[in-house]
């Protein structure tokens, strides 16, 4: 492929540093080139995403498919499978239809339905998941011995914390009731526990994104200028 | 000499080739493999509660199968044999390691009649189980591995109902005080004051998420309040049907103020799926246009700092509410206001003070409340087994917890 030559990679690579450091001059203000880089980011991305949509879901997943209940369709055999299809075909063109005033209201049909079956297919999901298997692992014992019958003081600890952490974030999470008196305690204990979880939360990100950082520094330094090693 | 010492040589080989034979023959009449047993008790029955295209086979352990001494390790697995008739031919469809009693043949057509042979594979192949079938594969309406998340669902909306109707017949339903939604009102105020626009980001999933959904939910209740005010709105997205939703909502929340001409639907635009070609493009608006007031709700990833620093720089009220739980930190820490979990999903409640939604968000603490009643429980009878060594409190404990066991 001629895109392999290294000439092309060399120009691939300076345009990747130069496109960098163009994004990157917003660290210090807004600026010409950065609205430019930015431009570009935004048109490629959309045009990428539009035409991988088209190519790996649209194309694949109705086009073809359609096409295939055509031709069994013609050769007289069965195309019950194929019908369905119809129906995000249908869809598909009532979103379409916004784009002509009188119809537009026709859009808010399948606005709806993907609205309504996310709500019905994420509540299993969600109580699966963030309900029942939560609940599942919150189950323990607060107070651990081991084989020989010696107390575990520090397993035991954690259990508890885990515990008590897990009842005070489920009070701090109650909306019809007053955070007042003893409840009110609780539910602020809550707070703390949560307030601690995102500071812990805060710092692995932290690192997590200094990572990415390196990432594109060891870009420019090494494949682009060639500094390091 | 020469001769003497070829004879020996001859011999020496002649001998030694002998009595290698014998000792090889005994010794493959010792080998483990051919003492090995076949797996016991073979079965087979359509997979319940699938969609159909599966089997599932099992079979007791063979007596050789590995039982914790290094000697004894003779079955390295089981490999499943399939045919269509029951005299074969047989072709493996799969291969269980040693010590597994069971396996699902997902590659079966329904309505076709199987038979199925287990082999208890050793190093140099292994004995054969008894031909068991014929077996059919079907579609069943029902999972009933999953009848708990049914019953535990169908509780959970009982009392969601229960509420709504409550609620509708006229009865006060208390909502606690949400700090984060009650700034709304002032940081709409505050844009109308400075002339300045409103930003809200509806996150950057599509609306097949819930936290998209309450996201779009809460913008309908701030472009009410826009409308009434006259103040600018700016929601860039990041989803084509997040861009239609957001635009059929806040239109009918001007149309609910009696402003329909005061919508426009450049006030909703996208800009590109691209996570960060997205950020790149927001932070481009902030900078430009200076917004007063910046909401971020819905589902965030990576972006939410970027976002949230440059509106912080820009010296915007942010309001944030999102159920990520890795980005809470950067809008606890970067925004004013922060709506944490499911402050987010019941804020349009809130909000709207409508019966149903309000009735909704009341039949979820009752969900809460037997979340927590059943932890307790759980906890107390396993605390009470690790203190008195009762073997019912176990049991009790286990089937317990089986409650709630995901199939």
């Amino acid at each position: 492929m001629w895109m392999d030559s290294p000439n092309w990679v060399t120009f691939g690579t300076w345009v990747a540093a130069l496109l960098t450091l163009g994004i990157m001059s917003f660290l210090y203000k807004d600026n010409k080139v950065y609205k430019f880089c930015e431009a570009v980011f935004i048109g490629i991305s959309a045009g990428y995403w539009f035409v991988s949509y088209f190519w790996q879901t649209l194309l694949p997943r109705l086009g073809d498919p359609l096409v295939a209940g055509a031709k069994s369709f013609f050769s007289g055999s069965p195309i019950w499978g194929s019908l369905v299809l119809f129906i995000p075909l249908g869809l598909g063109v009532m979103m379409l239809l916004r784009l002509i005033p009188k119809t537009g209201w026709l859009s808010r049909w399948p606005l709806a339905f993907v609205v309504g079956y996310t709500a019905g297919l994420r509540l299993i999901t969600f109580l699966q998941s963030n309900a029942m298997t939560q609940l599942q692992n919150s189950v323990q014992p607060v107070v651990r011995y081991d084989a020989a019958g010696g107390f575990l003081a520090w397993e035991s600890f954690n259990i508890l914390l885990v515990t008590v952490g897990t009842f005070a974030g489920l009070f701090y999470f109650f909306f019809s009731k007053e955070h007042k008196g003893a409840f009110g305690r609780v539910a602020r204990l809550g707070t703390w526990f949560l307030m601690i979880t995102f500071g812990a939360a805060f710092g692995y990100t932290v690192m997590g994104r200094m990572s990415l950082l390196i990432g594109r520094l060891d870009f420019l330094l090494a494949d682009w200028l060639k500094v390091i090693g | 000499m020469s001769r003497r010492i070829s004879r020996i040589i001859v011999f020496s080989l002649i001998f030694g080739g002998i009595a290698c034979c014998v000792h090889s023959g005994a010794a493959l009449a010792q080998s483990p493999d051919a003492a090995v047993r076949p797996p016991q008790n073979v079965r087979a029955i359509d997979t319940r509660g699938d969609e159909g295209g599966s089997i599932t086979v099992m079979w007791d352990l063979s007596p050789d199968d590995y039982d914790g001494t290094a000697e004894a390790v003779t079955v390295i697995g089981y490999e499943i044999m399939r045919a269509e008739s029951p005299g074969g031919p047989f072709a493996s469809v799969g291969f269980a390691s040693a010590g597994a009693t069971r396996f699902a043949d997902a590659s079966t057509h329904d309505g076709t009649d199987y038979y199925y042979q287990v082999t208890a594979s050793t190093s140099s192949g292994g004995p054969v189980s008894p031909v068991i079938g014929p077996v059919r594969s079907s579609p069943q309406w029902f999972n009933v591995n999953r009848a708990n998340v049914f019953i535990i669902g169908i509780i959970l909306s009982m009392s969601i109902i229960f509420y709504i109707a409550s609620a509708r017949r006229g009865k006060k339903l208390f909502i606690r005080r949400i700090a984060g939604l009650e700034a709304v009102q002032e940081a709409i105020g505050r844009a109308t004051e400075m002339g300045r626009p409103i930003l809200y980001i509806p996150g950057i999933q599509d609306m097949d998420d819930v936290q998209t959904v309450a996201g779009v939910t809460i913008l309908g209740y701030v472009a009410r309040t826009i409308a009434e005010y006259d103040t600018k709105i700016e929601v860039p997205t990041s989803r084509s049907i997040v861009m239609s939703t957001a635009r059929e909502t806040i239109k009918a929340a001007y149309i609910a103020a009696g402003r329909p001409d005061a919508y426009s639907d450049d006030a909703v635009h996208y800009v590109t799926d691209e996570q960060f070609g997205y950020v790149a493009a927001v932070d481009g608006i902030m900078v430009r246009d200076k917004p007063a007031t910046c909401f971020y709700m819905g589902a965030f990833f990576a972006e939410s700092l970027i976002m949230a620093e440059t509106g912080n720089s820009i010296g915007a009220i942010q309001i944030a509410g999102t159920a990520m739980p890795a980005q809470l930190p950067f809008f606890v820490a970067a925004c004013d206001y922060t709506l944490i979990g499911e402050e987010l999903f019941a804020a349009s409640a809130y909000l709207s003070n409508e019966p149903k939604q309000l009735g909704s968000l009341k039949g979820q603490d009752v969900g809460k409340s037997i979340a927590m009643l059943a932890i307790a429980t759980g906890v107390i009878l396993f605390t009470l087994h690790q203190v008195t060594r009762v073997q019912w409190f176990m049991d009790a404990g286990n089937w317990f917890k089986d409650l709630f066991l995901l199939n």
